[in-house]
């Protein structure tokens, strides 16, 4: 085991470095400057910033400086935020998209396995329909329209929480994670109830039963983690699209989040910033999946990573 | 001989969205302390579900009980809540499934699988229920018990899940066994191991087995006596001598027909033509009549009641009614009566041994 987790994070950091240089290269081939759009400065000052920020020299240069750098974990310096170091952008931006992402994670997940469960165990009743109904909603309904109907009846009309921004506290963040866990709540949800339909109908539930297991000791001893492992497989993705792709939630809100000012230093070419985000969002990426194979070990013993003796 | 459990007139449905199948059409048996009895009959006769409706084991959304009674120890068990079921589930009466391969939880040791019933019903501490646990692997013979009982089913063979299955259902010294087709997925030779062990235990222990199978060879092997079932009904029941050298349902004649024989050996083997019946719409008479080179007039229109051969043996065929013509049986199974003191056919032979 301890050998497997030391490739895989050898692994991790070959393909790390792999999207370092693919972005790299690709960024350069974006037209414009960073301060192609600073019309008052004269082609000596322009000369003077590009040289101040290292883009005068040859991009084989400009790139092994920058890996170096990276190596030293330094990204460098925003072009657009007044000579702030990426580092720190970067770290006070990636907070509130963190807290948002992880509470709309873990209340979407358990409240959807939830809802999956009992839909399952009550198959084709009145409780199956409500949440199937409430599921398909939750995925066909774009976050940003749960966000508005949020914001406007329990913020605006209601007053019981903030309507926006990131100063008050936990009870900031209520109604963005709220908006942002209707999507991985429907999915569990529809998730978890195709699989315990399945597991609830197969031979090991029908010997549980015959062994004398009661309702709860049959769904939550013997199908429940045999039904989880479909799960697993999309949470991984789900959770790294919610902290990057809150984008539109943070506007909404006006949270000053990680997926605004990727969008921004996109369109002001600040070359260090996107690069920056890039490697944090991939290296985010990497990590939950990493996570995820290893949960897959730990859930269904027929895919633990059998360690030296095999 | 007393009886452990005695089902009585047993009629169960099932709703379907085509209507409603009448998957058990008025069964009756018993099962004597420490004997096993075979359900025998083709895919669709009713045999699997009969012993599910024992164990109350059917969906309770679409299957229903009409009529009759499970008789469990003088408690029906068609009328205690679900609650006192699973207090007689595993422990009372427990299950042996068809396929060892998808019949234990794949997340799950098999040393907690075999010690949840243990832990439920005899309320042993953990120590003293892992002792009985490995105890139990020694007796299905699973080799170095202390080690594979924290294994996951992958790491074992078929045979050998097939003898966790039975850990499990011994797990309580249970009065009723139930073996659903219990060697059917394995191949022959693990088929004979799990048999003997399955005698060997019996011995032991004297539970009482319903032993499910289409194979009658492994009912010669095991059975004390022998139900044959067709559509939805026992059709004969008696001792296995009786049924293997005595049958009187032209249906028995026909299972009996087509199982191969090492000393026939030129002949082609024989199938019952035709398939069983849609018990969507159950047929007015005797349900194997359409199949039957025998059927008669009365055989399409009325049910045939029992008929009494012997003390224990009872076939429902017109045929055994006193205003029914003499029929030759197949010429095979005249062959098979010529041994069997007491039927029509049977010649002293020299020697003396059957």
């Amino acid at each position: 085991m301890v050998k497997y987790i030391g490739k895989r994070i050898v692994y991790m950091f070959i393909t790390l470095f792999l999207i370092a240089t693919a972005s790299f290269f690709l960024m350069q081939t974006l037209p414009g400057s960073p301060i192609a759009s600073y019309n008052k400065l004269n082609d000596t000052q322009k000369a003077i910033v590009e040289k101040k920020y290292g883009i005068d020299k040859p991009k084989p240069v400009q790139y092994a400086i920058y890996m170096k750098n990276l190596a030293k974990g330094d990204l460098g310096t925003s072009f657009v935020f007044k000579g702030k170091s990426v580092n720190d952008l970067l770290a006070t931006r990636l907070k509130p998209s963190l807290i948002l992402g992880a509470q709309a994670m873990v209340f979407g997940t358990i409240v959807g396995i939830l809802l999956g469960m009992l839909a399952a165990l009550k198959h084709n009743t009145f409780w199956d329909y409500g949440s199937t109904f409430f599921a398909i909603l939750g995925i066909s309904i774009p976050s940003f329209v749960f966000a508005s109907l949020l914001q406007y009846w329990i913020a605006s009309e209601w007053h019981l929480l903030p309507v926006g921004l990131w100063n008050d506290g936990w009870k900031s963040s209520v109604l963005p994670s709220l908006a942002l866990a209707m999507g991985p709540l429907a999915l569990s949800a529809r998730f978890i109830r195709t699989e315990m339909i399945e597991v609830l109908n197969s031979d090991y539930i029908m010997l549980a039963k015959a062994k004398g297991a009661n309702g709860f000791e049959i769904a939550f001893k013997h199908a429940f983690r045999n039904a989880l492992i479909p799960l697993i497989t999309v949470l991984g993705p789900l959770a790294a699209g919610l902290v990057t792709g809150s984008l539109v939630v943070e506007q909404i809100f006006a949270i000053p989040g990680i997926g605004e000012q990727f969008v921004s230093s996109i369109m002001t070419n600040d070359h260090a910033t996107i690069m920056g985000t890039t490697l944090l969002f991939s290296a985010f990426l990497i990590a939950v999946i990493f996570i995820v194979d290893i949960l897959y070990g730990v859930i269904d013993p027929r895919i633990r990573v059998s360690g030296g003796k095999g | 001989m007393t009886n452990i459990l005695e089902v009585k007139d047993l009629e169960l449905s099932f709703h379907t969205f085509a209507g409603e199948v009448k998957a058990i059409r008025g069964v009756n048996f018993d099962l004597q302390k420490g004997e096993t009895l075979a359900i025998v009959g083709e895919s669709g006769s009713g045999k699997s579900v009969t012993t599910k409706s024992i164990m109350r084991l059917l969906p309770e959304s679409s299957a229903e009980y009409k009529n009759g009674e499970i008789l469990f120890e003088g408690r029906d068990l068609t009328k205690i809540s679900e609650k006192d079921m699973q207090k007689i589930r595993g422990k009372d009466i427990s299950m042996i499934f068809q396929d060892p391969m998808t019949s234990l939880n794949p997340t799950m040791t098999i040393g907690r699988q075999i010690m949840e019933p243990i832990l439920k019903h005899q309320k042993l501490n953990k120590s003293a229920a892992r002792k009985k646990t490995i105890e139990l692997l020694n007796l299905v013979g699973i080799p170095n018990a202390e080690n594979r009982y924290k294994m996951y089913p992958h790491q074992f063979s078929g045979g050998q899940r097939q003898r966790i299955v039975i850990a499990i259902a011994l797990a309580c010294n249970p009065k009723v066994l139930i073996a659903d087709e219990p060697t059917t997925a394995l191949d022959v030779t693990i088929q004979a191991q799990i048999l003997e062990l399955m005698k060997d235990i019996q011995k032991k222990t004297d539970t009482s087995i319903i032993f499910i199978t289409h194979d009658l060879g492994v009912v010669a092997n095991v059975a004390d006596r022998v139900a044959v079932m067709y559509g939805g009904r026992i059709v004969e029941i008696g001792t296995v001598d009786e049924i293997f050298y005595n049958p009187q349902h032209p249906y028995t004649w026909g299972l009996l027909s087509s199982m191969p024989s090492m000393d026939l050996e030129d002949q082609k083997l024989y199938a019952i033509p035709g398939t069983p019946p849609d018990l969507l719409n159950p047929p007015k008479g005797d349900a194997f009549a359409l199949r039957s080179e025998y059927a008669m007039k009365i055989d399409m229109e009325r049910q045939p009641p029992f008929f009494k051969v012997s003390d224990t043996h009872y076939a429902a065929t017109w045929l055994l009614h006193s205003q029914a013509p003499q029929v030759e049986p197949p010429a095979l199974i005249i062959e098979r009566m010529k041994t069997f003191k007491g039927s029509r056919y049977y010649v002293e032979q020299t020697g003396g041994t059957v």
